[in-house]
Order: C-alpha cells, then sequence, then structure tokens
C-alpha cells in the first residue's frame, strides 16, 4: 500500500452516490453544437445548412491548438447556423450549428486501428485530435494538444477522482468499461513514453475499484484509492495526494514530468483510436432532489437537457435551480434547452431544501477559516480585503490566479460572504485592466516616437539653419576681405 | 422551462457569526455565575449595566450608519464585548465607569472604525484601558470577594509590596492569597479555563493563541523563578491572576483583531504573553493584559504579512 500524502485545506462534503443503472438516451429531435470551445476560441463549421450528415461525421473543424473539431452524434441534416443560448455563467446565446435528426442514425464507417504500438506517437496524436478529443473531467482542454509537450513525462495520472459530491459518472463508466479505459492508458503511456501509470479512484467508488483491479494486466500500471476529500479531482491536489510533489503556483505539472488525464478522456481514446469512432457520446449524471428518477446516461453530445430530462422522469415541482456541473463549481443555468457538451459531466436539478437559503452577508471577522481550507494555499480573506477596494496588483501578489474557484471558502465563511463570485469578478477586472493597459502603453510608445521624431526633424532644421547662416556669414567676410583688397 | 441563476457554490453554508458570538456567550456562563456568587448583586448591576448601555450604543450606531439594525445586533457581538468588559470593571465602581467604557467601547473603538470586523482594537480591551487611563482610582479598588471591604487586587498588592523591599514569600503570607493566587479569584481562572477548553473542543477557537499566550506568560516567569524565587513571582502565579485565563482564551482570541494564519497566530499569542509578563513586572502598571492585547493588535497586519503561506510568498 502505498503511504498517500494530504494536500492543504479541503472539505469532507456528504457524499451524494447515485446507485440506479447507466441508461442509454433515445435520439433527441435536435442536436445543438456550440461552436465556442474555451475562451474566445471557435471550432469553424465545413458543413451548410441543408447539408446531409452522418454519425460521425465531422462538422466543424479546428484551426487552432485551444480548440477539437465537432462531429454529428446523429445522422440528420443542418438546420441552422444561428445563436442559441449556451452553458455560460452570463447566460450569453452564440453561434451553434443546429442538426436536425432523421431517426436513422447511419453512420459513417469508421476506420479502426488494429495495433497502436505500430503507428507513431505523432500520428496517435493526430487521430487523437481529428476524433475531437478534449479533456472529459471538464475543462475541455483540446488532448492532443496537452499531450504535446516537450518535457519528458514520467507518470501518467489517470483520474477518477469524481470532481464533486454529486457527479458519479466516471465510477459508473468505470463499472461498465473498466477494460476499455485501462486499454486507453496504455494508449496514453505509450504516446508520452511515461514509465508509471497511476490510475486514482476514490475511496467511496469499490465497485469501480474492483472492475479495475480485474481490468488491470500489467505492472506498469497502478491503481490507487484516495480519500474522499474535496477538491480531491483537482489535477494539483490530486498529484499531492498520490505523489507528495506540491506544483508551485505558476507551474503546470508537465514541469515536473506529471500529465493528468480523465478517465472518461482515457475512454474516448480507446474508443478513437482502436475503433476509429470520434468523440459523439458521453456519460451524464442526471441527479438532485429536483428529478424525479436520477441517472447516469450515456447521451450524444448535443443533446438538449429539457430531453434527458424528461428521460429521467422529469423535474419535481420543487425544483428551483439548473446546475450544470457539480453543486460547487457548477454553472446555473437559465434554460434547460441548452445542451450537453463535451464537458457537461451532470446535471444537477436542485430544490430549495438542498439549496443555500443564503443568510444576509456580514462583514468579513478575519476567523481564517477560509484560509484553512483552501486547496490551493492561498488567503481568501485578504483577497477579498484587497478585490472589494479595487486594490488589483495586491490581489495578483497574493495569487488570486491560483485559486481553483472550489468553493471551500464560501461554505465555511461565517459571514456567508460570495467569496468566489467576487474572485471571479476581480479576476475579471484585472483581465479588462491588463488589456486597457496594454492599449495605453501602445499609445504612450507611439506618442513617444513621434516626439522623438518631432525633436529630430527640429534639430535637423536649426542645424541646417545653422550651416546656411556660417555659408552667409563665410560669404559676406569673403565680400568685404574682396571690398577691402580693392 | 427557465431558471432562476446564481453563483456556485450551491452548498448550504454550515456556520454563522451568530453561532461563534453565542458560543463565546454560553462559554463565558461558568465565570459569570462564579463572580455573581463571589460578588453577588453588585457584579450582576454592572453586568446588565454594560450589556444594556452596549445594545443602545450599537443600535444608536447602526441606525447613524445606516446599517441593518436587527441584523447586527443579533450577531451578538456588542454582547460580547460588554459582557467582557464587565467581567474586568471593579464591581464596587460607580455606575458610570462601565456605562463610560461600554460607550467608548462600542461607539469609539468599535464604530467609528467601522463596526464589526473593521475594528483594528479589541472593543473591550480599548474600553477598559480608556476606563483605567482616565479613573485609575475607581478602576484599582477591587472589592474582596464577600465582602463589601475594597482592597488591592494581589497583583497589585505584591507589586507594591516588592518595592517596598519584601520578598515573596513574605508577601503570600497576606491574607489576600489563596493557594496560588488571589484568595477565591483563583477559582475564577478555572472557570475560564474550563469555558475555553469547550470553545476548543466545539472548535470555535483553535489553540494556537491560547496555548501560545499562556507560554509567552509563563516561559519568562518561569525562567525569572527558577534565577530569583523571592524576587519573582511563581508562574502558576502569574496563570492563576488577573484576568490571565480570560486573556487567553476569550479576549486574545477575537478573530477581527488578532492575527489570521496559525503561525500568526502563534506569534500573536507569544507577544501578547510576554508582553503581559513584561508589563506585570516592570511596568508602571499591576495588570498588563489590555495593554498588551492592544499592543498586538496593532502588530497583527504586520504579522499577517510576514507569516503568508509560501504559495503567497512568490513574487
Amino acid at each position: 500500500m502505498t503511504k498517500l500524502a494530504h494536500f492543504h485545506g479541503g472539505l469532507k462534503l456528504a457524499a451524494h452516490t447515485l446507485s440506479a443503472p447507466i441508461i442509454d438516451s433515445s435520439l433527441p429531435e435536435e442536436l445543438i453544437y456550440p461552436l465556442l470551445q474555451r475562451a474566445h476560441h471557435y471550432a469553424t463549421p465545413i458543413v451548410k445548412i441543408n447539408d446531409r450528415v452522418l454519425k460521425g461525421q465531422m462538422i466543424a473543424s479546428a484551426n487552432t491548438p485551444f480548440t477539437a473539431p465537432i462531429h454529428a452524434a446523429s445522422s440528420g441534416i443542418v438546420k441552422a447556423i444561428e445563436p442559441r443560448i449556451i452553458a455560460h455563467p452570463s447566460n450569453l446565446t452564440d453561434d451553434c450549428l443546429v442538426i436536425e435528426t432523421d431517426g436513422l442514425d447511419t453512420a459513417l464507417t469508421f476506420s479502426p486501428c488494429l495495433n497502436y504500438q505500430n503507428e507513431t506517437p505523432e500520428n496517435l496524436r493526430a487521430k487523437i485530435h481529428q476524433a475531437g478529443i478534449v479533456g472529459l473531467g471538464g475543462a475541455a482542454f483540446p488532448t492532443a494538444t496537452k499531450l504535446a509537450i516537450e518535457q519528458d513525462i514520467h507518470t501518467l495520472i489517470i483520474n477518477g477522482a469524481e470532481c464533486e459530491p454529486y457527479i458519479s459518472c466516471d465510477a459508473s463508466l468505470i463499472t461498465q468499461k473498466a477494460t476499455e479505459i485501462v486499454q486507453g492508458a496504455l494508449i496514453l503511456q505509450y504516446i508520452l513514453q511515461a514509465k508509471h501509470c497511476i490510475i486514482a479512484v476514490e475511496e467511496n467508488m469499490s465497485q469501480a475499484e474492483k472492475a479495475l483491479q480485474q481490468a488491470i494486466s500489467t505492472d506498469s500500471i497502478q491503481l490507487i484509492s484516495v480519500p474522499a476529500i474535496y477538491p480531491t479531482g483537482g489535477e494539483k491536489q490530486l498529484i499531492q495526494v498520490l505523489t507528495g510533489t506540491n506544483i508551485p503556483a505558476k507551474s503546470l505539472p508537465t514541469a515536473y514530468g506529471f500529465i493528468c488525464q480523465n478517465i472518461g478522456t482515457a475512454y474516448a481514446i480507446y474508443q478513437a483510436i482502436t475503433h476509429g469512432i470520434p468523440l459523439i457520446e458521453r456519460i451524464i449524471t442526471i441527479t438532485g432532489q429536483g428529478i424525479n428518477q436520477p441517472h447516469n446516461i450515456r447521451t450524444r453530445i448535443g443533446t438538449p437537457i429539457k430531453h434527458l430530462i424528461a428521460q429521467c422522469g422529469g423535474y419535481n415541482k420543487d425544483v428551483q435551480r439548473l446546475i450544470m456541473g457539480g453543486s460547487m463549481m457548477g454553472i446555473a443555468l437559465s434554460s434547460d434547452a441548452i445542451a450537453v457538451t463535451k464537458a457537461s459531466n451532470c446535471i444537477l436539478a436542485m430544490t430549495g431544501d438542498e439549496l443555500t437559503s443564503k443568510p444576509a452577508e456580514m462583514p468579513c471577522i478575519r476567523c481564517g477559516d477560509c484560509a484553512t481550507v483552501c486547496p490551493a494555499e492561498l488567503l481568501p480573506q485578504q483577497l477579498y480585503w484587497y478585490g472589494r477596494s479595487g486594490q488589483l496588483e495586491q490581489c495578483q501578489d497574493y495569487q488570486l490566479f491560483s485559486c481553483i474557484e472550489c468553493g471551500c471558502c464560501d461554505l465555511v465563511c461565517p459571514s456567508h460572504i460570495p467569496l468566489v463570485q467576487q474572485f471571479r469578478a476581480t479576476k475579471g477586472a484585472i483581465s479588462i485592466k491588463a488589456k486597457q493597459s496594454e492599449q495605453a502603453n501602445l499609445a504612450k510608445t507611439r506618442f513617444q516616437n513621434q516626439q522623438q521624431r518631432r525633436a529630430r526633424e527640429e534639430q535637423e532644421q536649426l542645424a541646417k539653419a545653422e550651416k546656411r547662416q556660417a555659408t552667409i556669414e563665410k560669404m559676406k567676410a569673403a565680400s568685404l576681405a574682396k571690398k577691402k583688397t580693392l | 422551462m427557465q431558471f432562476p441563476t446564481s453563483s456556485s457554490p450551491f452548498t448550504p453554508v454550515n456556520n454563522t457569526v451568530n453561532r461563534i458570538m453565542l458560543q463565546v456567550l454560553l462559554a463565558l456562563i461558568p465565570a459569570i455565575s462564579l463572580m455573581f456568587w463571589l460578588f453577588g448583586r453588585a457584579f450582576l448591576m454592572q453586568l446588565l449595566l454594560a450589556c444594556s448601555t452596549a445594545l443602545l450604543a450599537e443600535a444608536c450606531m447602526l441606525w447613524l450608519r445606516k446599517k441593518p439594525i436587527k441584523m447586527h445586533l443579533l450577531d451578538l457581538s456588542a454582547l460580547v464585548s460588554a459582557v467582557l468588559l464587565a467581567l474586568a470593571i471593579p464591581t464596587i465602581a460607580p455606575w458610570w465607569i462601565s456605562v463610560s467604557g461600554t460607550l467608548f467601547a462600542i461607539i469609539i473603538a468599535k464604530h467609528l472604525y467601522g463596526g464589526l470586523g473593521y475594528n483594528p482594537f479589541n472593543p473591550a480591551m480599548a474600553g477598559y484601558v480608556f476606563l483605567l487611563i482616565s479613573f485609575p482610582q475607581q478602576m484599582t479598588a477591587w472589592q474582596l470577594p464577600f465582602d463589601v471591604i475594597s482592597s488591592a487586587t494581589v497583583l497589585d498588592h505584591t507589586k507594591t509590596q516588592l518595592g517596598l523591599g519584601f520578598s515573596i514569600g513574605e508577601i503570600s503570607t497576606s491574607p489576600l492569597f489563596g493557594y496560588v493566587a488571589g484568595k477565591d479569584l483563583e477559582y475564577l481562572s478555572l472557570a475560564y479555563l474550563f469555558g475555553g477548553l469547550w470553545l476548543l473542543q466545539r472548535k470555535v477557537i483553535s489553540w494556537h493563541i491560547p496555548v501560545a499566550v499562556l507560554l509567552g506568560l509563563t516561559f519568562p516567569a518561569f525562567i525569572a523563578y527558577l534565577i530569583d524565587s523571592t524576587r519573582f513571582t511563581s508562574p502558576l502565579f502569574h496563570l492563576f491572576s488577573g484576568a490571565t485565563l480570560c486573556c487567553a482564551f476569550f479576549i486574545a482570541t477575537d478573530p477581527v483583531t488578532a492575527a489570521t494564519s496559525n503561525k500568526g497566530r502563534l506569534i500573536f499569542g507569544l507577544l501578547i504573553g510576554s508582553l503581559i509578563y513584561l508589563i506585570r513586572t516592570w511596568g508602571g502598571y499591576p495588570d498588563a493584559i489590555a495593554f498588551a492585547v492592544l499592543l498586538a493588535n496593532l502588530a497583527a497586519p504586520s504579522i499577517d504579512y510576514y507569516t503568508r503561506p509560501k504559495r503567497v510568498k512568490q513574487p
């Protein structure tokens, strides 16, 4: 048994496990694909309206390392490319590609790869990119880009520690597809040429652990069960628990030879490489007291949430909030017309009982509980203080950008201060200010250059005038001398 | 279907300021009861005066500052300040002593600095120091337990007698002394200890400040006592005299005015403890808790600054 380390802070939260089996979602009438992938990065549609597309066909391509291609999850007609509401904290609408399904579910013929070890890692990475695979833990960072690193990786970590209490999609995927996940891990290990591989699950996922134990057939993969302390699923937190390495605020795990991939990503990679199937499906947890029959559902990416809710017996009458993600870090959605994206791991319908009937905000009494639970080892009370008074530089000095917005500080604050909300706002203010000062600097350099140019020109003119004056003097003196000699 | 939105997290919060303050008040009940037993109705009068003045002053200031009155009265922070002050004022002091002390604590030390959470100084201690400096006569005359005769406290008595050239051995034969410190009053320290341990067990306070205060006081006392036990009082005497234990568990632990990190809290506590020893032994005032706390309050922001966690220190 490996001795596990602890990360700073964290909270033991009540687990909301889901015992219901995985069900398959039915085919929705519409599949909706937002083109916005990560902040400011869009995929480019490669189909036109009224085109017929097949299941697995690429419908939008990726032109930057921060985007991944999108594939149709069923056959049908491209109905529209129009603004629709997307899963965003500010309820933004943005361009979405909408497919009207035809019910036939006709698929492309996929080209499987019989033995991945005959391929070069570059080839496999290209296949992963073409399959549209992104990190399925929630961040949705393109996996091919994450795998294309220069540093040597000694340890690959397959993260099966669920991010949050309500979410159980990873656990249910492991129970069903343990062998495939292990295969995916081996492919990843081959691509990275990593010596070690650790698959981490949480201690309360006994079924998943058993399934993985049976599936692991090589010594290079180690299975470790970690204590269920929120946020163990965080990348840096998990690395610290597993290996004792504390990765500093501004560094990435890869700088230390570690890389983390989600369980779901490993499965998607197996599907893409071994069977040639792009990422068009995922498992999502539909739960909360506001849902009549909570389930883990295998669903096509692009399925509207309301379709899944209907399949889970609809809403309870007390439903108050619809959240994409978990109760700690999720986004409250304003409508259930929004579709499941690659990053969606959970839909949580909460009732008043589950929600915070948040008491009024009180002044900070500097109890320091927030700093005690902060997994990033920050001082939330100081960040709050500086953020509130607009001292943005101080916020940066206090490492505001290391905040992972896990919400632990909010939960323990006796004054009920919405700390995470304020930190998000402050981060936004800092970004805006940085952009403004960049523009101001540009204007300043331009102005200074102009000033210099003018000064130079003036000097040149002065020099010219002096020269001219000197010649005139010379000529005068010469003519005077001439007169004298006469 | 449409839904209202809000910001994460969406999980109920499990603590409130009001609950923290309420637990502090509950933890003071043993000390309050003992004071009542020792000094009778005189103490009860002081307590009632301080509490009602505090609530009234708090309400007026909140009204003037246009803050929600009910919410802040119910946070009980004013009551905690009032009770701590009442416990520190001599029971035979005239009524205007506790009234003016409480007014100073609530109006000047608390609200003029911005109210709960913004006050750099512990309001109760600021009120106490205001009284001690302005009305030294009334503030140093304590009533003997179960009696109406006024006398000096043991700390005061020891100080004067030491100045007159008596040894500790001679001084401690005085009827003012009990087992280790002030007769009967030493039980009061046990009451604070009991309440303080309960707060620790309830996790309302962490162990860092109390342990550091007691260590900061007893360590130098122990060294000095080893060197010359005729001139320096024993560490036990220091622990059980005056309001040492009250300070360690109830006053120094006020989160608003203390350092916030655990390391900072240790330094903060050690500073208070050693200042108490220094002022008690060589200073002009017999007891030093209030001065030590206020001085450490002043240092708290700097302590916080220099004890930032490693992650934050990175340039």
